[in-house]
């Protein structure tokens, strides 16, 4: 029996509960593409006012649509039980918190991403910032999830409070929205963007180092309050 | 034991905390409101106008050290939050909540008065400068923190939560900074700097410090009194309490 | 208690001395002591509120215990829970079933997240369960007592020595009880022993022993 058994059975259940839901698999994308629709309706529509603005909103779009994906990171498994369950259990809670997060970012970071040529064509995204824009949302992506299951994880057993979670979210999403849209902003300028990558990178490494254990402790908080 | 570590653990045992706080509050609020004064009057009286901005400059002997003060607390704020998850003293924790709010009102001085001092030097209130734009971040950094453990229904594991919560904010907080000022050079451009570029003139330099110490003395004075308070009634059960308010009800 | 060669299982699954749960600062029962045996059966008692399930799951560390004395087969666990954790299954209140998932898929992941072996003849077991033919339903959509059977799963195919059960019975029609009381009797054939909470059914077949909660005094 494989030591990592439990890791990736529980993304083998993440993956098949996801699907089970195809709609709310779903909506993430959906509220990315309203988000757009708005902006070019305000902004009038047209490539010349929508191209310079179209990266940066993209970015800012997939960051808000990622979040609000999080409330119901943790949720269903404190309402029923499960993480009781994981709680109660020999099996290391910050190696679930691992496998947690991978396969929260590739249900919805890494689809949101692979989304993007979609965004990019709504908003008249000069075609040769691309490339850069979808390795930055990739790398960002993975960072952001790990900020996500931290502040899910704190807040899983309160009652749904969205509010309270961005306002948690959001000010750590920063660093990340700075460097990778420095990235396709170098680009744009016949600039080097190894810096801004580099940043990126570091970031989201911290952030992955910090959060399984980070999250692991959040969750044990409350447990001697069951629901 | 050594001395130090006995008076920690002294002061983590409420009754001692309470009479600790009553006796060192009146002074630590005298004081600062005494150096208050003076750098106030050093700053805005005495000290010449600046070569530069004139008159509008003097306003920084009041954002400056709220901004100092806006980022020792949170660091403070976060070293309180590590003691109390890994040692789980009430005391910690009661202390990590009340810096808070304390964190947040200096954060929230230092914006006011950042603005106030942007109309006569940039024209417009409001500039994306990093120093503004950072202490934006840092004041929902602690709405996040208070909200945090507000939303919790028992105090102590909102306090373990939050806590959890500061000590990310805290390792972010540099990151934060340094992200800031890098888009900053990148997008801004060179703003006219908060403070000069020639070193500061005696005479500004000490209305500083004062008013530095003034602000470190009324934090002291704050966070005694909200703590103190807190402690009361989080022990309003026990004995001790009720033998030290009197029997008034 | 005289050493015992390696060989020998230990005979004493869980001991305890001096055992406290606290609520707010104020502690929720007069100290206990217990000792259970491979074999043994304890039923807690105590009405509602008394700490029934706030001890289940002190025990496992989910909340806070205090005590002079806790040893799982003989070694400590009352620093580090690990140990007691890797030999223990709990069944709380809530279930720990996703509505979502089959009522097979619920034990398959129940078991892997829980790192214990994967059921052996999975079919046998569902028709001993009486769930025959709803392996394949997703667990919303069965009733109460068919999902109490879906978890019961678990204990079937647990190989854990100690079991800590809150509340088996309730939700519970007479074949299930009958159900219950026969994989317990099974457990304790085999040198498992189980803690079980019930309020009132302190006839449970066989109890080796019963623990009341008594208010502090």
């Amino acid at each position: 029996m494989s030591a990592l058994r439990p890791y990736f059975a529980l993304m083998r259940r993440d993956f098949k509960l996801a699907l089970r839901r195809r709609a709310e698999l779903l909506m993430p994308l959906a509220f990315a593409v309203l988000v757009i629709l708005l902006f070019s309706i305000a902004l009038g529509g047209s490539a010349t006012r929508l191209a310079p603005v179209a990266a940066p909103v993209i970015w800012v779009t997939v960051l808000l649509a990622g979040f609000l994906s999080l409330e119901s990171m943790f949720r269903p498994d404190v309402e029923d039980g499960t993480l009781d369950q994981w709680l109660a259990g020999p099996v290391s809670i910050i190696g679930l918190m691992v496998s947690k997060a991978l396969a929260h970012w590739l249900l919805f970071g890494l689809g949101l991403t692979a989304a993007t040529p979609v965004l990019a064509m709504l908003l008249k995204l000069p075609v040769e910032l691309l490339p850069m824009l979808l390795l930055a949302l990739a790398i960002g992506s993975f960072g952001a999830t790990q900020i996500g299951l931290i502040a899910a994880a704190l807040t899983a057993r309160l009652r749904r409070s969205g509010i309270l979670l961005a306002i948690i979210v959001l000010p750590l999403y920063l660093p990340l929205l700075i460097f990778g849209s420095g990235a396709v902003d170098a680009v744009r300028l016949g600039d080097s963007p190894r810096a801004a990558l580099l940043l990126l990178a570091a970031q989201t490494l911290l952030l992955t180092t910090l959060a399984a254990p980070a999250a692991a402790a959040g969750l044990r908080i409350g447990s001697d309050n069951p629901p | 034991m050594n001395p130090l570590l006995r008076w920690f653990h002294q002061l983590g045992s409420p009754p001692y905390f309470h009479a600790f706080a009553t006796r060192w509050m009146p002074l630590a609020g005298y004081c600062a409101l005494a150096l208050t004064a003076l750098g106030l009057y050093l700053g805005f009286v005495v000290a010449p106008a600046d070569y530069l901005q004139g008159e509008s400059y003097r306003i920084i002997f009041i954002h400056v050290p709220s901004a100092w003060m806006s980022m020792f607390i949170y660091a403070l704020m976060a070293l309180n939050g590590a003691i109390a998850l890994v040692w789980r003293i009430k005391l910690s924790e009661i202390l990590f909540l009340c810096c808070a709010p304390i964190g947040a009102m200096f954060t929230a001085v230092t914006l006011i008065t950042g603005m106030l001092w942007g109309k006569p030097t940039w024209g417009t209130y409001w500039a994306w400068d990093a120093r503004l734009t950072s202490e934006l971040v840092l004041l929902f950094l602690y709405f996040g923190v208070i909200g945090l453990a507000s939303a919790y229904e028992d105090s102590r594991q909102g306090a373990r939560a939050a806590a959890v919560l500061a000590l990310v904010g805290v390792v972010n907080l540099p990151i934060i900074h340094f992200s800031v000022k890098w888009w900053n050079t990148l997008h801004q451009g060179d703003t006219v700097k908060l403070i000069g570029k020639s070193s500061i003139h005696p005479s500004m330099l000490w209305p500083l410090l004062i008013m530095a110490t003034a602000a470190k003395l009324y934090f002291v004075f704050a966070l005694l009194l909200r703590a103190r308070g807190m402690l009361l009634e989080q022990e309003r059960a026990k004995h001790w309490v009720k033998e030290s308010l009197g029997s008034r009800p | 208690m005289s050493p015992l060669s390696p060989t020998t299982p230990a005979p004493v699954l869980l001991c305890s001395h001096e055992l406290v749960c606290e609520r707010d600062s104020e502690p929720l029962f007069a100290p206990l002591h217990f000792a259970l045996g491979r074999g043994d059966l304890v039923v807690l008692e105590g009405v509602n509120g008394s700490g029934k399930t706030t001890l289940l799951r002190a025990l496992l560390g989910l909340n806070p215990l205090r005590a002079t004395r806790l040893e799982f087969l003989g070694r400590d666990v009352l620093g580090e829970r690990h140990p007691l954790r890797a030999g223990t299954l709990m069944l709380g209140h809530l279930l720990g079933l996703k509505g979502d998932l089959t009522v097979r898929e619920n034990l398959e992941f129940a078991l892997a997240l829980a790192d214990e072996p994967a059921a052996a003849d999975p079919d046998a077991l569902f028709a001993e369960l009486g769930l025959a033919g709803y392996e394949h339903t997703p667990a919303r959509a069965l009733s109460a007592g068919q999902r109490k059977r879906a978890a019961l799963a678990r204990l079937a195919a647990s190989l854990r020595p100690l079991w800590l059960l809150d509340e088996p019975f309730a939700n519970l029609d007479a074949p299930g009880i009958a159900l219950v009381e026969r994989l317990l009797a099974r457990h304790r054939a085999r040198g498992g022993g189980a803690i079980v909470s019930s309020h009132g059914l302190s006839t449970i077949a066989g109890a080796s022993a019963v623990i009341r909660l008594e208010h502090p005094h």
